[in-house]
This record gives C-alpha cells, sequence and structure tokens, in this order.
C-alpha cells in the first residue's frame, strides 16, 4: 500500500543538521567523566588517608545500591524500601562462594548479581498489584524478614554447611580479596572500576528501550498500555535490574569490609537510603552518586570530627524536605542552578551584565 | 470497518454502554454525544481497558475482545486521551519512537517512520525538544503523531481539540483528514467542538445514555431531531 509510507525527503534533509549537535555535547560529557574517573582512579587514593580511601570505597558500594533504587523510583515510580535487604541478600551470597569456592572475584560478582536479581524481583512482585504506600510498606516488611533470616542465619565466616557459618570459631578468617586488589588503595581502584561498569548498565538500559518504556509506565501506566508496553515485563525488569547491581555492590562491599555481621544490616537502612536518594535526586543516575556521597563519607567526616553520626538523621530529614518542597529533581540538579544563581547576584552587586553563559 | 454488536458495559448499577450496534466505515468518523453518553467507556472498550459484560467487536474482520490490551496497539488500534499523555521527560522523537518500539515492525525503517510521523502532524519544534518544553497545543500534535506513527489500523481520538484556541484547531482538523490517505488507518473522533467534526467526518454517529440514537453522514445527522433534542433537551428542541 503506497499510502502506508510517509514521505521521507523533508524529515531526512533536516537529520543530518540536528544530528552532530546532539553527538558533539554527547562527546563532551563523555570526556568530562572519562577525566573525573581517571582522577578517582588516579588521583583520590594519593591524596586520602587509609580512614577515607575505606570510606570512599563504602561511597561507591553505596552509589551502586542508590543507582538501582534511582531507577525503581526516578525512573519507574516505584517505590521500594526493601533495597538495603536486597544489599544484605548480595553480600552474604558473595561472602557464601568467597569461603565455599575458589572461584575468581569476578565470577563472584557476576554470580552474587546474579542470584540477588533472582531473589530481589521476588520482592518485587507485589509492584505488579500496587503502587505507591502501599508497594512502600510491602517491601518493608519484606526487608524486615530478610533481616530477621539473615540475623538467625549469620553471615558466612568460614565455616562448612549451607549457611557457612561456625559460632564456636575462635579465629574467624577474612573475606578474600581478588589477587589484583590485596590492599586498601588497589581494592578502592576495583571498587570504582566495578562501580563505573553498573552505571554503564544503567545507562544503557535508561537511553534506550527499557528507559522509554519505564517514562511511559511512570507517567501513566493506562497510556503506557495503550501504546503497546507490557507492563508487568518492564516493571520485574526494573527490579531485576536494581537487584542485580544491588548483588553486585553487596560482593564488593563484601571485600572492602572483609568482615560481615547481621548487626551490620538494619530494617531501617533502606528508608535512610531512599532519604538520599531522593535528597541526591533520583531523577539524575549522577544523583546516585551525590546519595552515596550523604550516606557514608559525611557520617566519616563527623566522626573524624568526633561528632556523632547519629545527628545526620535530622540533617537528612530537613534534607528531604527542602528537597521535597523546593527542589524535586534533587541537590544533583539544583546545585549548579543556584550556583549559577549566585554567580549572577554577585555579578549584579558589581555591577556588571549577567553573563549569559553561567547556566551552561 | 469497526462493527459493534448489541455492546454492553455496566460498572455496578451504571449502564455507560447499552446494548450498542454500530457500524464505522473506512475513513474519518465521528463519534458524538453529550457528557455521559459513553463515548470514552466506549474508546476504553476498544483499547481494552474496560471489559463489556455482552456484545462483540469486529475490526477488520478481527475479534477485537479476545486480545490483551497491550497487544491491541501492536496489532494497531492507537488511542490518544482526554487528558494528554505525551511523557515528559522524553523527546518529540522518543515518545514516537517509543510506540514503534512497541509494535511489529523491524527496527531499521524506525528513524524514517518516526521523522514522517512527526512531518505529518507538522510541529514547530524539532524533533530532539523535550516534551515537557512543549506548550499545550503541541504536546497534543505529539500525542496524535504517537497514534500515527508505523502502520495503525484504527485511531482513537478522545477530544484532541480540547482546550485549543480556533487556529490550532483547524490544524489539528488538517492533520486528522489527513490520517486516512496518509497512514492507511480509519479514525473515530470525539469531539464536542461540532465545526471539527462536520469539518473532518464524512460520517458520524451519535451515543445518549449509551445507546446509538442517529448514525450516518454528518450533515444529515447533525440535523436530525433525535439529535438536536438529546444535545439541547426537550423544550428547546421544540422551538427549534
Amino acid at each position: 500500500m503506497a499510502t502506508a509510507e510517509h514521505p521521507t525527503t523533508s524529515p531526512e534533509a533536516a537529520a543530518p543538521a540536528a544530528q552532530p549537535r546532539f553527538e558533539r555535547g554527547l562527546r563532551v560529557r563523555a570526556a568530562v567523566i572519562a577525566v573525573l574517573l581517571l582522577f578517582v582512579l588516579i588521583g583520590l587514593p594519593q591524596l586520602l588517608s587509609l580512614y577515607y580511601i575505606d570510606a570512599m570505597t563504602q561511597v561507591v558500594v553505596y552509589s551502586i545500591v542508590a543507582l538501582g533504587l534511582g531507577v525503581l523510583v526516578g525512573r519507574v515510580g516505584l517505590v521500594s524500601l526493601g533495597q538495603a535487604a536486597v544489599l544484605a541478600i548480595g553480600a552474604w551470597v558473595a561472602a557464601r562462594l568467597l569461603f565455599g569456592t575458589g572461584l575468581p572475584y569476578e565470577v563472584v560478582l557476576l554470580a552474587s548479581g546474579v542470584i540477588t536479581m533472582v531473589l530481589g524481583t521476588l520482592v518485587g512482585l507485589p509492584a505488579l498489584r500496587m503502587r505507591g504506600l502501599y508497594l512502600a510498606l510491602i517491601t518493608l516488611m519484606l526487608a524486615g524478614a530478610i533481616t530477621v533470616v539473615l540475623a538467625s542465619l549469620n553471615f558466612p565466616n568460614g565455616g562448612h554447611g549451607f549457611s557457612g557459618y561456625n559460632g564456636s570459631e575462635v579465629h574467624i578468617p577474612p573475606i578474600r580479596r581478588p589477587g589484583i586488589a590485596q590492599t586498601d588503595p588497589a581494592y578502592f581502584r576495583y571498587s570504582v572500576i566495578v562501580g563505573a561498569l553498573m552505571f554503564l548498565l544503567v545507562l544503557i538500559h535508561v537511553r534506550t528501550r527499557p528507559g522509554r518504556a519505564w517514562a511511559a509506565i511512570r507517567q501513566s501506566e493506562t497510556a503506557a498500555l495503550a501504546a503497546g508496553i507490557n507492563t508487568t515485563l518492564y516493571k520485574l525488569w526494573a527490579f531485576a535490574l536494581a537487584s542485580f547491581v544491588t548483588g553486585v555492590a553487596g560482593a564488593v562491599m563484601a571485600g572492602a569490609v572483609r568482615y560481615l555481621y547481621s548487626i551490620d544490616f538494619q530494617t531501617q537502612d533502606s528508608i535512610t537510603l531512599l532519604a538520599v536518594v531522593l535528597m541526591g535526586g533520583a531523577y539524575s543516575i549522577w544523583g546516585a552518586i551525590v546519595a552515596a556521597l550523604l550516606l557514608q563519607l559525611l557520617p566519616a567526616v563527623l566522626n573524624n570530627l568526633g561528632v556523632s553520626p547519629d545527628w545526620l538523621i535530622i540533617l537528612f530529614g530537613i534534607g528531604v524536605l527542602q528537597v521535597l518542597t523546593t527542589a524535586p529533581t534533587g541537590i544533583v540538579d539544583q546545585l549548579p542552578k543556584d550556583i549559577a544563581r549566585l554567580g549572577r547576584l554577585i555579578a549584579r552587586r558589581f555591577g556588571r551584565a549577567p553573563a549569559p553563559t553561567e547556566t551552561a | 470497518m469497526i462493527e459493534v454488536s448489541d455492546l454492553t458495559v455496566r460498572f455496578g448499577g451504571v449502564t455507560p454502554i447499552d446494548g450498542m450496534t454500530a457500524t464505522f466505515e473506512p475513513g474519518v468518523c465521528g463519534l458524538i454525544g453529550p457528557n455521559g453518553a459513553g463515548k470514552t467507556t466506549f474508546f476504553n472498550v476498544l483499547s481494552g481497558f474496560v471489559k463489556p459484560i455482552g456484545g462483540s467487536v469486529t475490526a477488520f474482520g478481527e475479534p477485537l475482545l479476545a486480545m490483551a490490551h497491550f497487544r491491541r496497539a501492536r496489532w494497531g488500534v492507537r488511542r490518544t486521551f482526554q487528558t494528554e499523555q505525551a511523557i515528559e521527560q522524553l523527546s518529540i522523537y522518543d515518545n514516537v519512537a517509543m510506540i514503534h518500539e512497541h509494535s511489529k515492525l523491524s527496527g531499521s525503517s524506525r528513524r524514517i517512520d518516526v521523522l514522517g510521523a512527526i512531518e505529518l502532524v507538522g510541529m514547530a519544534s524539532g524533533p530532539q525538544a523535550k516534551v515537557g518544553s512543549l506548550g499545550a497545543a503541541e504536546r497534543r500534535l505529539v500525542e496524535v503523531a504517537r497514534a500515527l506513527v508505523g502502520r495503525p489500523k484504527l485511531v482513537l481520538l478522545d477530544e484532541p481539540a480540547a482546550g485549543l484556541p480556533d487556529e490550532e484547531t483547524a490544524h489539528l482538523g488538517a492533520v486528522i483528514r489527513e490520517i486516512p490517505e496518509r497512514t492507511g488507518a480509519m479514525v473515530i473522533l470525539v469531539d464536542h467542538d461540532m465545526s471539527l467534526v462536520s469539518n473532518c467526518c464524512s460520517q458520524t454517529a451519535v451515543l445518549d445514555f449509551g445507546k446509538l440514537i442517529a448514525s450516518g453522514a454528518t450533515a444529515d445527522v447533525l440535523r436530525d431531531e433525535r439529535v438536536v433534542h438529546a444535545y439541547l433537551g426537550g423544550e428547546a428542541a421544540a422551538a427549534v
């Protein structure tokens, strides 16, 4: 049928003009990210003490967790209060595999991700039926259940059997690290590379077919269905992706701390996690890094200054309130705007006309 | 061609569609009626969001009601909503491309098809503009482009001109008139703007309280006294 073929001459002619500008912006952004990544890999371990290197490794772990939660909350609109428990599953599986097998660390990372993906997707099943407050509540209850099970099971410490836990052991061996990353700075670099790969994985998802389907579901599930989107599949896909990266983060965490205890994983951690993800900016994948800095670096700094990090819960409470009322896109989006506004304000004070390029 | 036979929808004690029987011919068909007549419910039945308690709908010879809702879009049922649903975070291009992605069409023709649909609705903004930055009229056009990309068979437009100024409505009307020839799809247009309906639609059906009260050539239907009665009420109709 000739009528079905759209006339193509004019849009094709217009396309080359729009395309290069689009790609140049992308290339600049990729270059900036590469430079930052190189600085973090090479420069940062030289500048920081061991105390802060360990804290930064935790920042990497939690930025991956926040990234996964950001996909659920920011991209699909599914609020999960169970992600810290999913992290605990990933850490448990990784510890078990690292003690029980001689598998290379990379294989353990992948296996923890896949096993956690299967279990975490089960946590996401209620999302097919409910949203909003009820979904949040159900995932919180599931997180509580996982915490209870892990507390009775204990984290593997080199023992035998399914749990790999030996309560009577006096000398507990540390969880092993990859051969190329035995020291803390080396392990930090290793975790940054793993983290960068997870960000890349999520970035690819967000920029392609699943990302567009998630945006449609977030806006209106009815309209998404009318667009031919299998919403069940894509919601489960989001939970699978979030659980996979969180499982990998758990495996990175296992090698970072080297001794895991169930007391380190609390149900309420998931709530704090959601708070910092909202503060950082759930709609941008870079918000996850801000969230992790708030959650892990800030307490380390306060500890170093002799201030109890418990005070942070108050700060986070105020922070979420501020974000929800005045900057719903989070710090990662708001801060550059605020700096630009400050720049204009200063420029006006000194009687100069505001430069139009400030916001760029 | 869409054949609707004895279609009935009931929500509790309300019967928004009550034994509706109608035939929609290829081209642009109008579907009008007072508020609450069952027009949007009929669209929801066609797109699968509402399950009727009885009756059948045959679209181009296929039983439509047996298909799962998201499969109907892939098959060729497309629609716009009364409250426009273009996705704010995505660009115009991605908004339209998404529909193509979830259809049965191959990815190799996507770029041409998507740009073709955007060109068909005629927008001032470039395809990479974010929908969140567009005005109401352009967002409507994005939604229409979403309904037209690829190979739609049946395009349902639910009050596409609601809230638009006359100039934009005229542009939209010109786009709607071109749809059957340019895409091969048939269109059912629901709108309260009678000049848009009479400009676009060769035939029109009228629903009132869930029943089909008139159908035929648009000019005849709009003069039909039962239609005037349904719209204006008994006394006003008597005065006419």
